[in-house]
């Protein structure tokens, strides 16, 4: 694909309006399905089925105003929301959504996604810092630390598919498991037995990369007023809060690319980008579900789940999958 | 090394058990009203300001002891009367009417003691509990008149 002027004003304009819209919308079926699983209705008031909440809250965050802290680092303030967004925007253009939708597929497609996923650590260590606060600072570095942690397993576990599949190119992934579901890397093969404990200590990490529940310690309300977003007020917090949902519409994408055979359909029919948004909206729907089924985990409870469960088992998987791929 | 596996697979366990409790819930029907559109009949003891009651003429039960007015202990009441002039068989009479049964509902506990002591079942809780101001003038009620306007 040339990258000529047009192609990148259509894939940067495409990228923003998936990302805004998923944000807007995936913080709507949040609030649904929180309501629904504590027998209450939710947002239902604005539009029907309360579908005009996410568009009256943008409003409303846009129009306020921006309140900087007395003593505030002003450059890392402002800077930090825009690095929580970017980045997430930006692991949108190596996504490759179906066969010929993609904006740009990259050869070290996994590669660039997790350097982009790592940024996001930066920003919420800005944030926590430039806005001189005790919590803040309190609660990103204890982001830091979690988001740290949890990218080791993330990594090798993603390295291990990135094994079996030869390749670290998001669409040869996706096409290498064509052909029904028994040909996804979920599915556990002679070359790798444990791919679905793979599976899911991927989706532990990523739960625990996005700062999701039961994972959100660097936001604890209870503990930390709202951890490192406490001083931001306005689209401050609103890019905080579309970062976010961004991260987690990319989690479940690599997710639905790595296991489950991105825009292939499980047995055979049809496969497009119906397949891939239907396999992401069920992860992003588990998302949610657990969300507001566990209460938080402790600092040393998160940790110690990373350090001294995630990490060996991945680090076993992956030793096992290299031996078996000399093997057979 | 086996409790180490046995600690994941029973953490595991009950992380889905948790998972499919709210997995029924999310299916189940709504409980809550949705507030300002649609309201619940509040409990037959529930205690909001007193009300005057009135007789079968209309007119207030009460006949002016001032029991209720002594036993509050805050002092929430102040009870007003005239005389009045009537015909009972043939021969004119003077009796109490209650002109004035004003309520101080800012100093008021809710603690029922002038129910509690009125002998003439003459008031009682009403179910309002939608009482919001920012000026306590509006706590001062006006019972007599509050009764006249539920007549009409």
């Amino acid at each position: 694909m040339s990258l000529t002027l047009l192609n990148v004003i259509v894939a940067v304009v495409i990228a923003i309006g998936f990302a805004a819209v998923n944000a807007a919308y995936l913080v709507w079926a949040e609030r649904r399905g929180a309501g629904r699983i504590q027998r209450r209705p939710g947002p239902n008031i604005n539009g029907p089925l309360g579908l005009l909440q996410p568009p009256l809250d943008g409003i409303k965050l846009m129009t306020k105003q921006i309140m900087i802290p007395g003593g505030a680092d002003k450059i890392l303030f402002m800077v930090a929301p825009v690095l929580a967004m970017a980045p997430a925007i930006m692991s949108f253009v190596t996504i490759p959504f179906s066969q010929g939708i993609a904006a740009h597929n990259m050869e070290i497609g996994v590669l660039m996604i997790f350097a982009f996923a790592s940024l996001g650590a930066m920003a919420i260590l800005f944030a926590g810092w430039g806005s001189r606060n005790k919590y803040s600072v309190m609660a990103s570095v204890r982001a830091v630390s979690q988001n740290i942690s949890y990218e080791i397993p993330m990594l090798i576990t993603a390295i291990t598919v990135v094994m079996m599949n030869g390749s670290m190119d998001l669409k040869t992934i996706s096409e290498a498991q064509a052909g029904g579901f028994w040909h996804w890397n979920i599915f556990p093969s002679l070359q790798s037995p444990l791919m679905p404990i793979s599976f899911i200590i991927f989706f532990i990490c990523s739960l625990a990369e996005t700062n999701r529940a039961p994972f959100d310690l660097g936001e604890a309300e209870s503990e930390l007023v709202a951890g490192f977003h406490t001083e931001y007020g306005s689209m401050g917090f609103g890019l905080f809060f579309m970062g976010e949902y961004a991260n987690i519409v990319i989690g479940a994408s690599l997710t639905t690319i790595l296991f489950f055979g991105g825009w292939d359909c499980p047995f055979g029919l049809f496969p497009g980008v119906w397949w891939f948004l239907l396999k992401i909206y069920l992860l992003i729907a588990t998302f949610i579900w657990i969300r507001w089924t566990f209460p938080r985990t402790t600092i040393y409870g998160l940790l110690n789940l990373s350090w001294k469960i995630l990490i060996p088992i991945s680090l076993f998987n992956l030793l096992l999958t290299a031996g078996l791929l000399k093997v057979f | 090394m086996g409790s180490y596996f046995g600690d994941i697979f029973y953490g595991g366990k009950s992380l889905l058990i948790g998972m499919g409790i709210t997995f029924k819930e999310f299916f189940k029907p709504v409980v809550t009203v949705p507030y300002p559109y649609q309201t619940l009949p509040m409990s037959a003891k529930f205690r909001g300001h007193i009300e005057l009651l009135a007789d079968a003429e209309g007119k207030a039960k009460c006949v002016v002891c001032g029991m209720c007015e002594r036993a509050c202990p805050s002092g929430c009441i102040t009870l007003g009367s005239i005389s009045v002039e009537i015909e009972v068989d043939g021969k004119v009479k003077k009796k109490k009417v209650l002109s004035r049964y004003d309520l101080d509902f800012t100093k008021c506990s809710l603690c029922g003691q002038c129910v509690e002591s009125c002998g003439f079942d003459a008031i009682e809780f009403s179910k309002e509990y939608n009482l919001a101001s920012t000026r306590k003038e509006d706590f001062h009620f006006n019972l007599l008149q509050r009764l006249e306007d539920r007549k009409a």
